[in-house]
């Protein structure tokens, strides 16, 4: 047993410290912790990722990918969130482009996977429905074929930043067969297409970033149908257990108990400080052991997986902890703050530390979305019972 | 990075396994534990002759020169089998003291006693008014024209019941509860003046309250600082009954997954039932919580860039989880087990109880969260 990294990994390890420190400038810094212009800001973030060739570090080399190991990509997400950098926007660079990759043919590759590098095209998922959402298959959006082209009527709900987007990949009905999930192919729409409308659903942090998209006889190029008709829920799910070992989240909720605590210790509680506070003290504890234990597990599937292994139903379970632990990380740091936690402003702002407490009410609200998307937390536990406990 | 066990740590385990198949069912192990010495003398001779004893031990003084991995190696199968063999008091306990004293004739002759199995020792450390704190010490050791007479009253001694030689730890200097002042003696427990009120424990072990007037005893640390070595030995006995902890909740899991699925009601199988399916999930997580953390653990303590700040914060982390996830997974398995898991005939309760008397050796999950919270936080 042995939990180090070797000389070539931490050599790797400085390297990516080193980049973060001048890449992420304190102007790009507090853009990101604004939360305006949010598209503008993540595509000059993400553009300077590609610069160094570090945005896809999942991709396979010769597309734009990097050769990391699986421990070297869980370095790098430690560099990331020590240096406080946000994530790259998933939907294009980790979702619709594995797929694209994996199934697509040469053609598809070369039209899309340059413009999701360059963040020239923004993407947003098309999978839930207002019908179906953790029951997934009972999906409706029909495809139905009319020359070359696909003609598409339905609609797809909790379409985050399709207000942004220029593509939506999608699940649709092709077919029908007596196991729902046969008939369900993968295609990618332009959201420029006539028919295609956006409405915008406010929500509980009272921003902007769910959406509905309604296709009203959306007319769709057959060359836009990623593999085989009536393949797409095959494809879709093959490359879930990666997005949910990446939901995780460990490294990002390392650094939120870390600032936590450091906040901590500037708030007074009665005559001391807030981080003296043995009831303060075992709230954070119950979290961060919770964590320590996390952080193992991860570790464990990442040895699995650098000995070439295929990440298991074991992703689903940090799915489930880490978006409990991710919750409770935002629940605390509101009640760390106080009063200001509760602060609506979006423009301007008294002090820092109300900034930082609308900042902290708006993860808190956007964040009860963690134990939902993904595969619901309820979800999760079916797949383990029916996976690794054979019930 | 490498989480596994080394193939040498797997043979040592499978050893354990294959033994346990052929000569520890559930009925065999009753015949020791319902013994009148709550173990059995031929199975703890078996561990000798199969070199288990001599695990935690140095080659110098015969032993197989083991880390820490390798007793959690073995304590990980022993908890499977719910060995109620004194290998805990005995190997880790009184053991590791004596391997960290510092008389080294002492340590020659009774450590291969140990291994051989034919030397059943205790450590006599905690007193009745001291709850989980180990400096809290009134017992005293009174200099002597010989040597030292100690005086005072020790509790709940594991393998006291038994135990030939003692341990004792003593006052010789200082305050009731401070830390420095501690030092160890070793004790003929059959000497005059030691009086045993021996008596069962719900796991199965016989313990004892140890009453000690003038006793004579031998010095065996250094005078007024045995506290770093009995700090040195927790450690390692934190780390032993962790992973025998995690070898209990892996069979408790196991045992219920495997009842549910035969129990029906309604008609049907009860492992059917969604509410319960989510139940053995969740107890399914402790379960691998509790695992990841133990070998993270582990492999920290081995590592030697790991500062003693780290080493505190994580043992005592593991031992919180060890409670926390303990507690779930015990509950559980007897609340899915329904009726039958209240009845003696099933091995889930005799399981339950070890795992809550790990739960309440050398500190209690809020204990250890409190420990953890001043290495963690204090400002």
């Amino acid at each position: 047993m042995d939990n180090s990294f070797s000389a070539a990994d931490i050599e790797f390890q400085q390297e990516v410290r080193d980049f973060f420190k001048v890449a992420y400038t304190d102007e790009l810094r507090r853009d990101v912790e604004a939360g305006e212009n949010h598209k503008q800001v993540m595509v000059e973030w993400q553009r300077k990722l590609n610069d160094k060739g570090w945005f896809a570090p999942d991709w396979p080399v010769e597309v734009g990918g990097t050769d990391w190991t699986p421990v070297q990509k869980f370095i790098y997400e430690t560099e990331r969130c020590d240096a406080g950098a946000p994530d790259v926007v998933p939907f294009g660079v980790r979702m619709v482009a594995p797929v694209i990759f994996t199934f697509g043919n040469d053609e598809q590759k070369q039209r899309f996977l340059p413009r999701i590098l360059s963040s020239e095209d923004w993407w947003c998922q098309g999978y839930s429905e207002p019908g179906a959402g953790s029951d997934l298959a009972a999906l409706q959006t029909k495809a139905s074929k009319d020359g070359d082209d696909y003609i598409v009527n339905g609609a797809k709900i909790w379409t985050t930043y399709a207000q942004h987007a220029d593509w939506i990949f999608c699940l649709v009905r092709t077919g029908n067969f007596e196991k729902r999930q046969q008939g369900i192919s993968f295609i990618l729409i332009d959201m420029n297409s006539e028919g295609v409308t956006v409405n915008p659903i406010h929500s509980i942090d009272n921003h902007h970033s769910l959406n509905e998209v309604v296709f009203d006889n959306v007319r769709v190029p057959q060359a836009n149908l990623i593999g085989a008709e009536n393949q797409g829920w095959t494809y879709a799910k093959a490359l879930l257990a990666h997005e949910r070992t990446s939901i995780a989240g460990v490294a990002d909720s390392r650094r939120w108990l870390r600032d936590i605590i450091e906040l901590a210790k500037e708030q007074t509680n009665y005559q001391g400080k807030l981080i003296d506070d043995p009831l303060f003290q075992t709230r954070l504890s119950n979290i961060e052991i919770d964590l320590m234990a996390l952080e193992y597990m991860e570790l464990r599937v990442l040895a699995k997986l650098s000995s070439g292994d295929t990440p298991g139903p074991e992703s689903s379970l940090l799915k489930i902890k880490g978006t409990e632990i991710q919750q409770s990380l935002q629940e605390l740091r509101m009640q760390t703050i106080g009063a200001y936690s509760g602060s609506l402003h979006l423009e301007h702002f008294n002090n820092d530390l109300q900034r930082l407490g609308s900042y902290s009410r708006r993860a808190y609200m956007y964040g009860r979305a963690a134990t939902i998307y993904g595969g619901s937390n309820e979800v999760q536990r079916n797949v383990i019972s029916k996976a690794v406990l054979g019930l | 990075m490498n989480f596994d066990y080394s193939e040498e740590q797997n043979m040592l385990k499978e050893s354990i396994v294959r033994w346990a198949q052929d000569s520890y069912s559930f009925d065999q192990r009753l015949v020791g534990a319902e013994s009148d010495t709550g173990f059995s003398k031929e199975h703890y001779s078996t561990f000798a002759e199969l070199g288990w004893l001599s695990v935690p031990f140095s080659e110098e003084v015969g032993g197989y020169g083991g880390s820490v991995v390798d007793v959690a190696a073995i304590m990980e199968e022993f908890g499977k089998a719910l060995v109620v063999e004194p290998v805990f008091p005995n190997l880790i306990l009184f053991g590791g003291l004596l391997q960290a004293c510092n008389d080294s004739a002492v340590k020659a002759e009774l450590i291969p006693q140990v291994i051989d199995g034919s030397l059943m020792g205790a450590v006599a450390m905690y007193e009745p008014q001291a709850r989980f704190d180990v400096s809290n010490i009134s017992t005293t050791a009174t200099e002597t024209s010989d040597g030292y007479a100690i005086s005072g009253v020790k509790s709940v001694v594991l393998g006291g019941a038994h135990a030939s030689k003692l341990i004792v730890v003593a006052r010789t200097a200082g305050g009731q509860t401070d830390e420095a002042g501690l030092s160890l003696f070793l004790v003929d427990a059959n000497a005059t003046g030691v009086t045993l009120n021996a008596y069962p424990l719900m796991d199965g072990q016989q313990v004892a309250d140890i009453e000690f007037t003038n006793v004579p005893g031998q010095l065996i640390s250094e005078l007024n600082n045995a506290a770093p070595i009995i700090d040195e030995v927790l450690t390692l006995a934190h780390i032993a009954l962790c992973a025998e902890a995690v070898g209990i909740m892996e069979v408790l899991n196991r045992t219920t997954v495997e009842y549910t699925k035969t129990r029906k009601q309604f008609g049907v199988a009860i492992s059917s039932f969604q509410a319960l399916q989510h139940r053995m999930v969740d107890t399914f997580m402790s379960y691998e919580q509790a695992k990841s953390l133990l070998v993270g653990t582990l492999c920290e303590l081995t590592d030697e860039r790991t500062s003693e700040q780290r080493a505190v914060k994580i043992v005592n982390a593991l031992r919180t989880l060890i409670a926390k996830t303990g507690k779930h997974i015990g509950d559980e398995a007897i609340q899915l087990h329904g009726g039958m898991g209240l009845t003696d005939e099933m091995s889930v309760g005799h399981y339950v109880k070890r795992l809550m008397m790990i739960n309440l050796m050398f500190g209690n999950g809020d204990f250890f969260q409190h420990q953890f919270n001043q290495a963690a936080y204090n400002s």
